[in-house]
């Protein structure tokens, strides 16, 4: 015990009485530490904002993608293929009560880029060509005016309903309702503007507008097929049954006997959950593998470090030897020392990573986004740990080859 | 008669390189008791920092005997030897060897650290005391003058009360003054009943000592007591420890 406290005042002493040094080599420590507390704390942060922006949107949502993809993978137009058989009579056939009798409200899908003119004013923006019962299924409402009803999506009304973000760019405060914007040349009256949302899953839902399917399919698109489609079921508890009931419709709609055949892929939230959490996790697991990275390449340093001091104590290690120490002696006031530094290194590396993630937050709240603070006493535990245990991995070699020295030989050197 | 403290018995040692082998010391036998000052004097490469190795437990011989206060030595293990070097013996080198950039106390302390017996701070101001550096012991080893510095290493070498204190060249880095006083200090010492071996190459540093033995090639070819007349006493009277 006295050997122990005396090697910790000795070992800080030496770190202290070389100040720039120390700080240079427990850099790669810091850096290497900060970086998984950074890591860990933004994957945590990001990971609850997407989860809650996700179930912001309902629990009891169903989506079809158009073809085949296995339940945890990214659908296949992730991969830009373009899969065209899923049509708006597939949405109309999953909305017949009869055959489907949970399913409250069906809402199709076809996207695109375009630019939105009002006067001298254009921005750039995404379209949803959708249904009349829109926010019914996704639990949004209408701010100012209304959203189209059945009969201007059935004949092609050519109206339009402005996301809360590009109503204020066009029109700055002015009223939007009853003026007309053009998209590709066409006119387009603005029936109503959206209450503002945020972003859900990194996609900002302020920054689109609506029109009636069969007007953006046909006349700006060119298309008949859907991306996708969404449906809202009664209740939470007739997901799964309501998601049997909606792949037998689709399988009769395709013609298709063998569910292995199938051209389309139904999700719930808990399979978007699912998908986000697995490639958060991955991504999560190659940074941590990099943070790692920079810790091995901190100790090669600790340890390049450790052989120079050794070198340049040769006469003290001699010294200590002729006064009595042992070999072990010898070996774990080296390991303390390197033990100490990569710990210093630690303390540092948590501070600072804490810092820049607390930073990152507030930053991140200041956007409008639901980002939590999130430092796991874990990840401190796992940090300091680590950082203890590089020291001693790699000052290991050094501390052995300061033992190893004849004392004799060590007196001698000049 | 004194009990014997050190006694060496046809003590040879060999050193090897690729393919020559060449003999520091050979046949040496000597006997030294508890409480005498002996100069081991001859010119370099005469192999009396080898010798003094061998008997501080430093390095071993490659044959021969060497008994200490009786027990044979040269069986133990390392560790041991280490255990032995810190409560027996005592070193004081030619340059000192102070750790930098730490106080004096804490390099007369150093020994402590590695002791199985415990012993406080106050066995360390004691020696300090008794080479009369008591008022230094807060300044740094780069504050204070090359006498202080060998002084400050005396009392390292005192402050686990050794059996034996072995001075190597002692005198070789300071200026005649600090010399003579540092002899002082280990005649003093001497008188209070430590047995010091000193190992020198010049006569005006051996002559401090009661016994001389000298070295020539490896061998001892001369072994006889100091007479009064010609032994050094330069009357700077220390202040005694109490």
């Amino acid at each position: 015990m006295k050997e122990f406290f005396e090697s910790f005042r000795l070992a800080v002493g030496a770190l202290l009485s070389r100040k720039g040094r120390s700080f240079l080599t427990i850099l790669g420590i810091v850096i290497g530490v900060a970086g998984v507390i950074i890591i860990v704390a933004l994957g945590a942060g990001a990971q609850s904002l997407v989860l809650s922006q996700i179930t912001n949107l309902g629990t009891n949502l169903l989506g079809i993608l158009p073809g085949k993809s296995n339940e945890t993978g990214p659908p296949a137009a992730v991969f830009g293929v373009q899969v065209t058989t899923l049509t708006a009579a597939d949405a109309a056939a999953i909305a017949d009560k009869n055959r489907a009798p949970h399913v409250m409200a069906v809402a199709a899908f076809a996207r695109g880029n375009v630019t939105a003119v009002w006067r001298d004013s254009s921005v750039d923006t995404n379209f949803s060509a959708t249904q009349a019962s829109f926010p019914r299924v996704q639990n949004v409402s209408v701010e100012q005016g209304r959203f189209f009803d059945e009969r201007e999506e059935r004949v092609g009304a050519p109206v339009i309903v402005l996301g809360s973000e590009v109503a204020d760019e066009l029109f700055g405060g002015s009223p939007a309702i009853g003026e007309v914007v053009k998209i590709k040349q066409l006119p387009f009256q603005v029936i109503g503007v959206m209450k503002k949302q945020g972003s859900i899953a990194f996609e900002n839902q302020d920054d689109q507008v609506f029109i009636p399917l069969t007007v953006g399919q046909r006349q700006i698109l060119g298309i008949n097929h859907l991306q996708f489609i969404r449906l809202k079921v009664d209740d939470a508890a007739n997901l799964q049954s309501t998601r049997g009931d909606v792949e037998q419709i689709l399988r009769e709609q395709h013609g298709i006997l063998d569910s292995d055949n199938d051209d389309f892929s139904v999700r719930d939230l808990a399979d978007a959950i699912n998908v986000l959490t697995s490639i958060t996790d991955g991504l999560r697991l190659f940074l941590v593998a990099m943070a790692g990275i920079a810790l091995v390449v901190g100790g090669i340093g600790i340890m390049n470090i450790m052989l120079v001091t050794v070198a340049e104590r040769t006469r003290e290690i001699g010294l200590r030897k002729s006064l009595g120490a042992t070999k072990g002696n010898i070996r774990n006031q080296f390991l303390f020392e390197s033990g100490t530094v990569t710990l210093a290194g630690g303390f540092v590396g948590i501070i600072f990573g804490s810092l820049v993630s607390y930073a990152v937050a507030l930053v991140a709240r200041r956007l409008g986004y639901e980002w939590a603070f999130i430092i796991s006493p874990l990840s401190i535990i796992m940090a300091v740990g680590v950082s203890i245990l590089t020291g001693i991995v790699f000052g290991l070699y050094p501390a052995f080859k300061a033992a190893k020295l004849d004392p004799i030989e060590a007196l001698r050197y000049e | 008669m004194e009990k014997i403290l050190i006694e060496v018995k046809h003590l040879h040692k060999d050193y090897k390189t690729e393919d020559v082998v060449t003999s520091v010391l050979r046949d040496i036998n000597l006997t030294i008791a508890s409480g005498e000052f002996v100069s081991i004097m001859g010119p370099s490469g005469s192999g009396k920092s080898t010798l003094m190795h061998i008997l501080g437990f430093l390095d071993r011989p490659t044959s021969g005997d060497y008994l200490f206060e009786g027990i044979n030595m040269l069986e133990f293990e390392d560790d041991t030897l280490a255990a032995i070097r810190n409560e027996r013996i005592g070193f004081v080198f030619q340059s000192f060897n102070l750790l930098p950039r730490t106080t004096v106390l804490d390099n007369v302390k150093l020994p402590l650290l590695y002791s199985r017996k415990s012993r406080d701070e106050q066995a360390a101001v004691k020696a300090l005391e008794s080479v009369g550096l008591a008022h230094r012991m807060n300044y740094f080893t780069n504050q204070i003058s090359g006498g202080e510095k060998q002084r400050a290493a005396i009392a390292r070498a005192l402050v686990n009360n050794p059996s034996v204190i072995f001075a190597d060249e002692p005198t070789g880095n300071l200026d005649s003054r600090s010399g003579k006083a540092v002899m002082d200090i280990l005649q003093t010492l001497n008188e209070q009943g430590h047995t010091i071996i000193l190992v020198t190459h010049e006569m005006d540093t051996a002559r401090h000592g009661k016994r001389l033995v000298r070295l020539k090639d490896g061998q001892i070819v001369g072994d006889s007591a100091i007479p009064d007349r010609i032994r050094a006493h330069d009357g700077v009277e220390l202040q005694k420890t109490k």
